[in-house]
């Protein structure tokens, strides 16, 4: 039956859903008039440790509310813009036959709201987003979100479905810098972007953000690229996608490394997880994953199989780095970087500090909770290694490391990048480290690095 | 001998009226200026006038109340305000907990802003004129080419709830104006005289005069944008409305002597 022809014979108020969750599947009703009604918010939120950013939102999240639809729903659409909200805004969805999709129809100025409808045709998944004048500006901001259409007799069941969708921002301080940030519109213009991330912030999806799975479980990932500027090589560090819905579209690929996610456009993956572990969501333009914040995690958790993994992780190959400026390993030691004499930090502000030094620069090797990755990144909770030879582990920070090391009883053979930190930044990460996940509460002081960088 | 006398006389009376509004208001010399909307770029002629030096605050705003008890929150016409009328008082007398006396009058759709300048034997500035007072930078006064000032309209266009501050908080212009970016947006006379579709990236085509193609288009101009947030925001409202960021000032045109 033609889309069209499709009657909508009840009402309902839809599901929306904050990322990374994903509201019910439309498999078991049929096409009603659904109604979506999404609030406009301007928000202060944190676009990493210490950085603020004025995010604008559809839902108060970004990216926005999940719209979870199917192919004959007549929508009814309302856009509420928040009374304090400073500008107007609306609403282009991707998914609308019509004039801007929506756009005309739906600019409403602060303390108001406008309702129009639109029929839904065609199954796949679609961006949204504002497109206000200046459209840029808007959508750098955070203005985009996901909207499926599911077909008729809905997307196949799965065990897990999450919401992940990638945008760049502009900053006016370079990546990590503190305090308030507020947008760059040159920046923006040159395309020269600070941060690149997944759902709105660096580690969005790590830590206790991460997404769970099962072994054995089918997750699917419903990713979106709001842009303004950047094409997303989605790829996901020890899974293979089984199954991609290229573009968001009917056409399935399978047995796909990498996947292309232009800016204002989408794709469905799907995969089934067979090994516990951890899997990195990238864009595998890499710099940007660890130095820019495209990193997102999925824990994964069960039995092993060691038929399927056998221990041997081939991410190894790669230099992941965080978000400092690295050099390989050197005996140099022309490298010291000039100190100016300070008041050494309290052991509070260290650990303030250090936390802030850790989530930019060391966590996307060693995690969160220090716990490394098997067999490819030591961990440094409660590890031996680190507690046996403080003065040892402070010359791996600031020279780097290369070969064979035991930690914990097991063999580590890869390479850490020199990290150009300064004295009080390493004082201030180590103290962090050793007065965390069980270590020796070590305290370091900036003397100590200085000794073991003029040696 | 006696009219010369007169005129001086009447030249006095003048200059002591005049004197009394120098306090308040900041007299514009006129000029021509090439806004940013229309393809063709027309200049347009702005004649001398005066604006007051700050926007309306919410005690100003309260006086008027007293005297025409008819724009009174309780009295007021829906079709002249909408529901968000006053919103940020606790009723027609008090402002709510935390709201600055001093602060700009927002929440005040434009009839009732028109009906306050009119009160003052002013009247609302057009859109021409306001335009023409906010090109200026504290030194210069058309300031568009400068990155800094597109830079701190830009950003302030971005902050949120910067309503509930004291007026003259912001910068000092040119002319001895305050606050013309960075408090509110302001009503003027013919706010909605440039339409805009509500569909910004229709408006570039060549179809329609407004946001001409060199300016939307092509153009990585800032200047452009902070004047395109402007348009937009003015094209997203109606007169009844009454937004939390939206204030206004009054303007005067300057007497010519032989009216």
């Amino acid at each position: 039956m033609n889309a069209k022809d499709i009657k909508a014979v009840s009402e309902m108020k839809a599901e929306l859903t904050a990322p990374p969750f994903v509201p019910k599947s439309t498999a078991d009703r049929e096409a009603t008039k659904l109604k979506v009604d999404m609030e406009i918010l301007e928000e202060t939120g944190e676009m990493a440790d210490g950085v603020e950013y004025v995010y604008w939102t559809f839902g108060g999240s970004v990216p926005g509310s999940f719209i979870r639809t199917k192919v004959g729903d007549e929508v009814e659409f309302t856009l509420k813009n928040h009374p304090d909200n400073k500008l107007p805004h609306n609403i282009d969805l991707h998914a609308v036959n019509g004039p801007g999709g929506g756009a005309a129809s739906s600019f409403v100025a602060p303390g108001h709201e406008i309702t129009f409808s639109f029929k839904t045709l065609n199954p796949g998944l679609y961006v949204y987003h504002c497109a206000t004048a200046p459209v840029g500006m808007h959508i750098a901001n955070g203005m985009y979100g996901l909207i499926l259409v599911e077909p008729e007799e809905g997307l196949a069941p799965v065990d897990r479905e999450y919401y992940v969708m990638q945008g760049d921002f502009y900053t006016k301080g370079e990546f990590g810098e503190q305090g308030e940030q507020p947008f760059d519109m040159q920046k923006a213009i040159d395309e020269d972007a600070d941060y690149v991330v997944f759902n709105g912030s660096v580690g969005a999806l790590t830590g206790d953000g991460a997404l769970q799975a099962k072994v054995g479980e089918t997750i699917r990932l419903f990713v979106g690229n709001g842009g303004p500027n950047l094409v997303s090589s989605f790829h996901a560090i020890g899974e293979i996608f089984d199954r991609v819905h290229v573009e968001g579209g009917d056409l399935i690929n399978e047995n796909v490394q990498t996947t292309l996610i232009p800016a204002g456009g989408a794709a469905i993956v799907e995969f089934e997880v067979d090994v516990p572990g951890e899997l990195v969501l990238v864009d595998h333009s890499i710099f940007r994953a660890f130095n820019k914040g495209a990193l997102a995690m999925i824990n994964v958790t069960g039995e092993e199989d060691k038929d399927v993994f056998a221990g041997t992780i081939q991410e190894g190959i790669y230099l992941p780095e965080g978000g400092t400026i690295q050099s390989m390993p050197s005996d140099d030691e022309d490298d010291a970087k000039e100190e100016t004499a300070a008041v050494e930090l309290s052991k509070a502000e260290k650990m303030e500090l250090g936390k802030k030094v850790y989530g930019s620069t060391c966590f996307a090797c060693h995690q969160a909770d220090g716990q490394g990755i098997e067999n490819a990144f030591p961990p440094l909770a409660n590890a031996d290694y680190l507690n046996d030879d403080v003065n040892r582990a402070i010359d791996i920070v600031l020279r780097g490391k290369s070969g064979e090391i035991t930690v914990n009883g097991k063999t580590y053979n890869s390479v850490m990048t020199a990290q150009n930190l300064t004295d009080k930044e390493v004082a201030a990460v180590m103290t962090y480290i050793y007065n965390s996940w069980d270590n020796n509460g070590t305290e370091v002081t900036e003397e100590m690095v200085r000794k073991v960088r003029k040696k | 001998m006696f009219s010369k006398i007169l005129s001086i006389v009447v030249i006095m009376f003048f200059s002591l009226i005049s004197f009394g509004q120098k306090e308040s208001m900041a007299l514009i010399e006129g000029g021509t200026y090439i806004p940013l909307y229309g393809s063709d770029s027309m200049p347009v002629n702005v004649v001398d006038f005066k604006i007051d030096k700050y926007p309306v605050t919410n005690a100003e705003f309260k006086e008027f109340l007293e005297e025409n008890p008819k724009w009174r929150k309780s009295n007021v016409i829906a079709l002249f305000a909408d529901g968000n009328y006053m919103r940020h008082f606790k009723n027609d007398t008090e402002l709510k907990e935390g709201e600055l006396q001093n602060a700009p009058m927002t929440n005040v759709s434009w009839f009732a802003a028109k009906k306050y300048c009119e009160c003052q034997g002013k009247r609302l500035p057009t859109l021409d004129e306001w335009e023409y007072v906010g090109m200026a930078s504290e030194k210069r006064a058309d300031a568009r080419t400068k990155d800094e000032y597109n830079k701190f309209i830009l950003s302030w266009y971005e902050k949120p709830n910067s309503y509930n501050q004291e007026i003259g908080s912001t910068f000092k212009n040119y002319w001895g104006v305050y606050d013309m970016h960075g408090l509110v947006w302001e009503w003027t006379q013919d706010f909605n005289s440039v339409l805009i579709s509500g569909e910004s990236r229709k408006d570039v085509d060549g179809s329609n005069d407004l946001f001409c193609g060199g300016a939307a288009v092509g153009s990585s101009d800032l200047m452009n944008y902070a004047a395109f947030m402007r348009y937009a925001f003015r094209g997203s409202i109606k007169a009844n409305y009454s937004v939390r960021n939206l204030g206004f000032r009054c303007a005067k045109s300057i007497n010519k002597p032989n009216q």
